[in-house]
Parts: structure tokens; sequence; C-alpha cells
């Protein structure tokens, strides 16, 4: 399963190689141009039948958010600081894998023995963490990894029952449903996909491929926030896991082209493929930055449900990324020029 | 150009949604200019021909407003901001739907610090639903303020004076406006109120040499306002600095000299927080001498913003000098 290789791939950003590796091999064969941008950006045209001469973007990016060796303590400990949105509470007692040679390391954390009273309810913050690989003195650690050395959550990818786990759904999910689509026959259309770097610390991949691209119009796949969990008050998911694509209307990165959205809705219904509407306000995605190349591209983003995202282990609904799929290869072959006229 | 100010504040338009108001002013400018056009964002581009420098004029026709997250059990929606909405103007206000169904914001009244501005998620809108089946809204719908258009002696009131006055403005430039030196191009720019965004790409495909913003700005003459020196009524104020730009000293110099010229009161604006497009046009492809022509309005952002009617005159008589002479 593409899914899988792609989830337990190690790719923070700025560091997308594995990613890229991989991608590069699952879509070689189904495209007939790829080549790869200044900034890591693996960008890939699959012609399409020529009825219809717009340029269609579809975009998933490919890094993930991890730990960045800073420093080293007397200890042999490493000093980190995150890449992208980490929430430091899920950090201690957690394994990771630091640097290209993979060296296995636990974030430090005291023996609940050892807690002084007080300590349980508090929350280290990520300075006061270290990684823990073994190393017996400052030269050791320094000799394993080096200062900006990328540490990445060990998590392998599980099939549970209706759901799987792993890491990086956010947006392994999206890579793969991309992957998944340029696999399948080509549309009226040129498909231009970008597997894109460094979203997770600003947009900053998407921005330049968008400028490259010039597509007329574009849609940012994701993994998205699931969050049904069980909560005191009838307040909003943000999404819920098994109800299917979740399409965004407006986050805090962009506002949705709507023709595009109906576009969605449309052939969801028509198609009878669950679908629900993400939570407005909330979260950003590659969308935010294509958008706005240039003159400005229509665009909208689809994303597969997905608990847990910006933590060590997230769950996602196969059904739900089948309907992705799904979804998205109806409604591209929905998509024409007048559906943005 | 009451008639026109009225009609232009009271059309629906949230960043986003922009088609009933680009429709409104598309009505007004088409037989103004030669070529009119929406860009791939929504954006507005009036066109008048001309062989002279490439000017752009910017207005942008959204306006802030609310947003569906949530149909509750009972049918009340819960909402999040379009733009920059504050909680303390959203309790007891109406809001209006794009095919006109109404709403009205109440508030949680079991709250633990009842004294203090509740935050937005404690606010929802009633759209007089018994249950989220019979809801008439979804999530995803926006929804702007109602108010309607007042006036008060030169004191004009409504919600959208933030921008609605500047596109009133420029449509009345452009039915004044005879002949012109130089090679106009006025956008009635989209999704401002969410980060400038429809003036950075319509500014990328014109590529302008010089840009002019009109927008609204703040002032310092209410009771215990911060300072600023603007006040309402005493002029236009052309723009020195915001929070986002600083103005190109040879377009601040253009609009004061045109407005010592002709004799037009004008005031000069620093304003502390907030921006307008012109920061957007002014950072476009390689960068473009931008400034801004502010129009003086109180309560910015609430759903009665108030304007000067002669600030706004003199905001057209002035931008009448700058189009009529060379820049």
């Amino acid at each position: 399963m593409i899914l899988k290789e792609l989830s337990d791939a190690f790719g923070v950003s700025g560091n997308e190689d594995d990613v890229r590796a991989i991608v590069l091999d699952a879509v070689r064969d189904h495209v007939d141009e790829v080549k790869i941008d200044a900034m890591g950006n693996v960008l890939a045209a699959k012609r399409g039948t020529g009825q219809d001469p717009m340029r269609v973007m579809l975009a998933a990016h490919m890094d993930e958010i991890g730990l960045m060796v800073i420093g080293h303590d007397d200890n042999g400990f490493l000093k980190v600081r995150s890449v992208g949105g980490i929430d430091p509470r899920l950090l201690p007692g957690t394994l990771f894998v630091v640097g290209p040679e993979r060296i296995p390391g636990v974030v430090g954390v005291k023996p609940v023995h050892l807690l002084e009273s007080g300590e349980r309810k508090k929350v280290s913050k990520i300075e006061d963490l270290v990684i823990d690989v073994g190393a017996q003195s400052k030269d050791e650690a320094e000799k394993l990894a080096p200062l900006g050395t990328y540490a990445t959550f060990a998590t392998r990818f599980q099939e549970l029952e209706a759901t799987v786990s792993g890491k990086a759904f956010d947006d392994r999910a999206g890579c793969a449903v991309l992957v998944e689509l340029l696999r399948g026959e080509p549309f009226t259309f040129d498909l231009h996909a970008a597997f894109t770097v460094q979203e997770e610390v600003g947009l900053r991949g998407a921005r330049v491929a968008a400028y490259a691209i010039d597509p007329d119009c574009a849609f940012a796949l994701e993994g998205t926030i699931a969050d049904e969990i069980p909560k005191e008050k009838d307040v909003s998911p943000t999404t819920r896991l098994g109800k299917g694509p979740a399409i965004t209307v407006m986050d805090r990165s962009f506002i949705a082209d709507r023709r595009l959205v109906q576009l969605l809705i449309h052939t969801a219904e028509e198609q009878d493929i669950p679908y629900q509407i993400k939570q407005p306000g909330l979260g950003g995605t590659d969308a935010g930055a294509i958008h706005l190349a240039r003159e400005g591209v229509p665009s909208a983003t689809v994303a597969v449900p997905s608990r847990y995202i910006h933590s060590p282990v997230a769950l996602l609904s196969l059904d739900d990324f089948d309907n992705t799929v799904r979804l998205m290869r109806k409604s591209l072959s929905r998509l024409t020029r007048d559906t943005l006229k | 150009m009451r008639d026109l100010i009225k009609k232009l504040v009271e059309t629906y338009g949230p960043s986003g949604s922009e088609e009933q108001i680009r429709d409104a002013i598309r009505a007004e400018v088409e037989p103004l200019v030669d070529e009119v056009r929406v860009d791939a964002l929504g954006s507005l581009i009036a066109h008048k021909k001309g062989d002279g420098q490439r000017l752009l004029l910017d207005a942008h026709m959204d306006e802030i407003g609310v947003m569906v997250t949530y149909v509750d059990e009972k049918g009340f929606a819960r909402f999040t901001r379009i733009g920059g909405v504050n909680p303390l103007t959203c309790i007891g206000s109406r809001v209006a739907f794009e095919d006109g169904k109404v709403g009205v914001i109440g508030v949680e009244q079991k709250r633990d610090d009842a004294d203090k501005i509740p935050k937005l998620e404690q606010l929802y809108v009633d759209v007089g639903a018994t249950d989220r089946e019979d809801s008439p809204v979804q999530v995803g719908d926006p929804a702007v303020f109602m108010r309607p258009f007042a006036a008060q002696g030169t004191r004009l009131i409504a919600k959208a004076m933030d921008d609605r006055i500047g596109c009133a403005v420029l449509v009345e430039t452009l039915r004044r406006l005879e002949e012109t030196p130089h090679d106009l191009y006025v956008v009635f720019a989209v999704q401002e109120e969410v980060g400038l965004r429809g003036a950075r790409t319509s500014a990328y495909g014109i590529e302008p040499d010089v840009g002019i913003a009109v927008d609204v700005t703040g002032t310092g003459d209410t009771p215990e306002s911060r300072p600023m020196a603007v006040k309402l009524g005493e002029g236009p104020a052309v723009k020195v600095q915001d929070s986002g730009m600083i103005a190109h000293p040879k377009v601040r110099r253009l609009l004061v000299e045109r407005a010592e010229e002709a004799g037009i009161p004008y005031q000069l604006e620093v304003l502390a927080r907030g921006t307008t497009d012109a920061a957007a046009v002014q950072l476009s492809r390689s960068g473009v001498p931008a400034g801004c022509l502010s129009i003086p309005c109180r309560y910015v952002h609430s759903p009665s913003e108030m304007v000067d009617e002669n600030d706004v005159e003199n905001g057209v008589r002035l931008l009448l000098e700058v189009l009529q002479n060379p820049l």
C-alpha cells in the first residue's frame, strides 16, 4: 500500500529526500514529465486527452513535523527544537529516529516514581526536553547527531480494523491520494501534480511550485483534523472520521473558490459519495500559497479526515481515503473551462 | 452620490462571496470605461485606455461578516469571523445571508466571567430554527451585518463603509472623468479583509507604474479615542504610513500637491494599526510606488460606520485632479 510506504518514510520539512524517492518511483511510469525544482518539490505532468487546454494543479505536501538537534549537553543528551507545529505535551517518552543513520532515540522523561508533587501537573516546554540516543558524553553526542540533525517520530504504519494508524498522515494521506490519481486514466486537461516541500513551516514549496506551474485552478489534497472525540458540550467537530472527504470552505490561509466547492459538492451528491464540510476558520493548507500565485488561482482543498494529526500516531479510515480518491477523480472528470466561467 | 453610496453599502458581499456587489459595481462602471473584466480571484477590473503611465486605483468591494461553523441540535448556528469582527459589536446585531435569510446574534447567558467581553465561541446566530434538521442555514454559509443606510446632516452612517465608500469614490470619479492622460486601471478588489488577497493578484496581472488605494481610516476625534491626528470632516487623508506600508514619498507628495493646487482640504494620516490594499500593490512583482487616499471613518468594523459626505466629495475632487494632470 502506497500510504504505508509514504507514512513510514522520514521527511521532516527541509529534509524530504526519502519521501521524494518514494514518490518518484510511484509516479514515474504514469506521467509524461517529472522534475525536481529548486526547492525540492516534485513536479509531475500528466498530459490530458487534449479536449481542454486548461492546466490543473494538484498539490500534496511531502514534509512532516519533527525535531531538529540544536545542542548537546555534557551528559550526551540532545537538545532539540520543533520543526513545524508540535505539541510538547506529546513528546516525553516518545520514540524518535535521529539523523540519516536512523539512530533510535527516546525523548527523556523522569520516571513517575521520582516526580515531586506538582510536577505531574506541569507540561514540559520543548526547551526542557532532550532526546536520549545513549551517548555517554558531549563528544559522542556531537558525533552521532551534529547540530542541525533531524529527528522524526519512529512510529510504523499499522492496519487496524476499519482504520489504519501511522505517523505523518498530514500529509502523506494527500500524497497517496495524488499518487492514486496519477496512476489512473488521463483527464481532458493537463494535470500538474506538485508534491511539495516545507508546508509545515509556511507553505513554502507550494508557493514556488504554483508560480512555475501557472495553473488555471488548483486543488490541495490534505490529511486534516478529525476531532469528534467526546466533548462535554454540543460543539462543532472539525471533521468526523468515516463521514467522507472533507471539503474546505474557508480556513486561516484562504477562502475556497465557490465554483470549485460547488463542483465537489454536486459531484459527491450525484455519485453518492459521502462528504463533509470542514469546520470553517481552522488550519491552513498549500492552497493558501497557491491561490495567490501570479494573477491568482481559483483553489479548493479536499482532505482525508485523520485523528491525532501532528502527534506521534494518527488514525484514518480507509473508506474515507478511497472516497477522497473517488470524489477527486469524479470531480476532475467533470471539470471544464466552463466550471470557472 | 448618496443614492450610489446607499446602494453599494447595502449590497451583500463578504470576503469570498463578492458576486452580488461585483454585479452592482459592474453595472455602474461598464458604460464609463473601455473594458471591464473579472480576474481569476474575482476582482473587477475597469480599464480606461490611455497612452500615459499605467495607474492602478483600488478599492476593495468585500466586507467583513460571519460564517456558520456548526448548527447545534436545537438549530442555533455557531459562527466564525470573516475578517476583523469584534464580539462587542456582534451582540444584538442582525445578519443577512446571501439569499436574504435573517439571523439574530445572541450570547450564552451562563458565562464564568459575565462582566468580560464574551468570546466569539460564546455567541450564536438564531435563525428561528427549532432543531438542526429544520435549520435554513448550513455549515459554511456566509452572512453580513444588516443595517440600513442613514444620513444626518453631512454624516453618512452604514455597515460596510469599509470599503464601499472607496468603491463609491472610484465610481463617482469615473462618472465625472472626461479625459485622462494615464492608462487607467480601476480595481474593485476581493478579499481585502482576510489579507489583501485580491489586490495582490490583480496588481500582479496589471503590472502598474503607480498604485493608489482608496480605503477608510480611523479617526482620533471621538471620546477617549486613541491618539490620531485624523478628524471626520477635515478632508480626505493622504496616508503617510500604516502598520503594513510606508507610502512612497512621491505618491504622497503627488496627492498633497494636487490638493494644495486645487484648494482641496486634506489631512495627513499615520495609522498605528491596520493597512490597505496599497500594501499588497506596493510589493507586487519588482515593486510599485504606492500610496493611499483615505476617507476618515468612525467605528470601523462595526455595523455602523460613519463618514462625512464632504470628505467623500473632496476625495473625488482630489482623485480627479490626479487623473487629469500628469503624474
